[in-house]
């Protein structure tokens, strides 16, 4: 391994060595996707490989954490999205092919996007 | 193939959670989490100490912070099915709340944690201890960079001076003012050592820091060092810590490959290196010229003081030792500054410090607190109160030659100089609480014991006062003592206290003269009355059976060894006093707390 030689040396190392431990930190935002056996059945497997994907692509630190079923199987996969200025959201029917475009809106823009919201929720 | 694993599984493997069987959770873990196919997802990390012993083996989920106890290789599967697959908490293998019951899944919720202030123990079970990238990633070596890039050696004794910190191992002696009187010293040659001989029973803050979190005595070192003048430093461990010494040997390993040990360190032009030295375990040799001495491969006996270690320690060069608190205590120091310290804790003593709550209280373990905060809230707001709702009677700080305060004094802050003036000590933070059942005068004879074997025989006072004060405690307890020898006892410990050279000697007496001050009223019960309030004298009390509580089940008299109870199923039994040899597995045995001991 390198030797370290001066400050720069150590916070670039921090930087690289980050994503070992961010999961250790409360970063403020929190994925949550539900993987109850009928989360698993619409494709949750997929929408959370997907969600890793994206995050990492656009290096965003935000953890990624499942939940069980909380009944409204019709609409899994479920994501909520936990940020902590504001009330956690929570989209139905995310499918894989949804990542992107929520990874974008709502955590990278800021915008919550209504017609994939769960109704009531 | 997921880019990044979404979760961290860290599995205590300390000292004591090992003995509780975590080295088989850590491979039935990652054998269940590679049988699964999870390895890309779930991340299973060996972690340090929590200092929650008394619940091990324990590990903490991540993100979330999801905290389980008592984990058996058993439960691995549940707990990766359940919590890692689908998200749910395993509610049975929570802490639960021994008064209120409730479960508490979350780990810094858990009120033993929720209120203590962990400055040293920061690292201790949030990292892997043998990876120097996960400490660096948390900030590590960012101080000792600092330091030797931006700081001269006169700003950084500034700095600590500054901060208050005082020696962690229990003398309390400005750490500043140390590093200061070794920078001025005369000579070419320094050394800086680390004082990891923690000898106290019961104590073991020290050895969870080497083993936890090794870097952070290294970094503290290596900063002391270059503020002194030292190329050369030793870590003093004693043998019984086999993790630690391996631990430190491969942090020592891991900061020569990266730059941050040997010669020129981050390219500053600073060279240092570190030599870890086992010692064999004589008590004595934490005092720091024992200490020394044994370093230098004779035996470990404490020198005269007028010549201070700074001018001529180790190999008669000016010499730095701390403990190992203390040195850990530095990085933070340098990083957040002196005034950030001294917001924390006492005017007189500054920032915060590890204890060792162990005895009669429902949770045991390691708790760091700010210095100045109460008895009181340490042993009940932390530490949860006195185990089965019994009364508290005394708390021991100190270490075996500290002293036992009372209930009364509950309310007393918590540092150097206020446990000092009540009689009693800091010492490295050992912490016994003692209930009801408590034998005050069997204490003091019981620590006194402890201190024979290890008075290392070079004063006269210490060698032959020691055992005479545990001649005369044993007479009391045996209900042989007299109202004269309550008096020599005082005379005893006097002497020893004012003619021993080093502080093992001085502070000997303590349990004496601590438990004389304060339960005077018991020695006078042991001596006048012949009766042992505590109930634990065995020369001096008797059991007996209630006869209204006892239903008659037998059981009692089926255990006694002695065979010494009798009576028919369903009818009271009764003692045979000539027989009984006080045993007390009657007690134990009994569900109706129908055993009487007077």
């Amino acid at each position: 391994m390198p030797r370290i030689t001066s400050l720069q040396d150590l916070h670039k190392l921090r930087a690289e060595l980050r994503d070992e431990i961010v999961q250790r930190y409360d970063v403020g935002t929190t994925l949550v996707v539900g993987m109850g056996t009928c989360g698993i059945a619409a494709g949750a497997r997929e929408t959370l490989r997907a969600l890793s994907d994206e995050l990492a692509r656009c290096d965003i630190a935000a953890h990624l954490t499942i939940g069980g079923c909380i009944g409204t199987c019709d609409y899994e996969p479920l994501v909520t999205v936990h940020c902590t200025d504001a009330p956690p959201v929570m989209y139905a029917n995310v499918t894989a092919d949804k990542v992107p475009e929520l990874v974008k809106k709502h955590l990278q823009q800021g915008k919550v996007i209504q017609k994939w919201v769960v109704p009531g929720s | 193939m997921i880019t990044k694993p979404r979760a961290t599984v860290l599995i205590c493997s300390s000292t004591g959670c090992l003995a509780s069987g975590s080295a088989g959770v850590y491979e039935a873990m990652s054998a269940e989490v590679q049988r699964r196919g999870l390895e890309d997802e779930i991340k299973v990390v060996i972690g340090g100490c929590r200092g929650f012993c008394a619940m091990g083996p324990v590990l903490d989920i991540y993100p979330g912070g999801i905290f389980y106890v008592r984990i058996q290789p058993a439960d691995v599967s549940e707990i990766v099915e359940e919590t890692l697959v689908k998200g749910r908490i395993v509610e049975r293998l929570c802490y639960k709340d021994p008064t209120t019951q409730e479960v508490i899944p979350i780990f810094d919720k858990i009120p033993f944690y929720a209120k203590q202030e962990r400055l040293v123990l920061r690292n201790c079970g949030r990292l892997n201890p043998n990876r120097i990238e996960e400490y660096i990633a948390f900030g590590g070596y960012e101080a000792l960079a600092h330091a030797l890039l931006a700081m001269t050696p006169e700003e950084i004794i500034r700095d600590i001076k500054a901060s208050g910190l005082r020696g962690r191992g229990g003398a309390g002696f400005p750490t500043g003012r140390k590093w200061e009187a070794t920078r001025k010293a005369e000579g070419d040659i320094k050394y800086v050592v680390v004082n990891g001989d923690e000898g106290d029973p019961g104590a073991f803050m020290d050895r969870s820091t080497m083993e936890a979190d090794p870097h952070s005595v290294l970094e503290g070192l290596t900063i002391g060092a270059y503020a002194v003048g030292a190329h050369q430093g030793y870590i003093y461990v004693r043998d019984e810590y086999p993790l630690a010494v391996r631990n430190l040997h491969i942090a020592i390993d891991q900061a020569r490959e990266y730059g941050l040990l040997g010669e020129n360190i981050l390219d500053s032009g600073f060279d240092f290196d570190v030599q870890i030295m086992r010692g064999a375990g004589a008590f004595v040799c934490g005092e720091s010229s024992a200490l020394m001495q044994s370093l230098e491969g004779t035996v470990g006996e404490p020198r005269p003081k007028h010549i201070h270690a700074t001018e001529r320690g180790l190999w008669d060069r000016p010499t730095c030792l701390n403990n190992v608190k203390s040195w850990a205590t530095i990085p933070h120091i340098i990083n957040n500054g002196p005034e950030w310290f001294r917001r924390m804790g006492t005017e007189g003593s500054p920032g915060t410090m590890v204890f060792s709550l162990v005895g009669k209280v429902n949770n045991t373990g390691l708790v760091e607190v700010p210095m100045g905060i109460s008895l009181r809230d340490l042993i009940y707001d932390i530490g949860g109160g006195v185990l089965n709702g019994k009364q508290f009677k005394a708390v021991q700080t100190g270490g075996p030659s500290g002293g036992c305060l009372p209930a009364e004094l509950l309310h007393l802050p918590v540092d150097f100089d206020r446990l000092t003036e009540a009689g009693s000590m800091m010492g490295s933070g050992g912490m016994v609480v003692m209930d009801e059942d408590t034998c005050m005068v069997d204490v003091a004879r019981y620590f006194l014991d402890f201190l024979k074997e290890e008075s290392c025989g070079k004063c006269v006072a210490c060698r032959e006062g020691i055992r005479r004060m545990l001649e005369v405690l044993t007479d009391i307890t045996e209900g042989q003592g007299t109202m004269a020898d309550i008096e020599q006892l005082e005379t005893l410990a006097w002497t020893v206290q004012q003619t021993s050279l080093c502080q093992l000697g001085k502070s000997a007496p303590n349990p004496v003269l601590s438990t004389l001050r304060y339960f005077h009223d018991e020695y006078v019960a042991h001596v006048e009355e012949k009766r042992c309030p505590g109930g634990v004298c065995r020369a001096l009390i008797t059991y007996s059976i209630d006869p209204e509580k006892c239903p008659g089940c037998m059981l009692c008299a089926r255990k006694c060894p002695q065979t010494a109870i009798s009576g028919e199923r369903k009818q009271p039994h009764v003692i045979d006093a000539e027989l009984c040899i006080r045993c007390g597995i009657c007690r134990d045995l009994c569900r109706f707390d129908a055993i009487v001991v007077v």
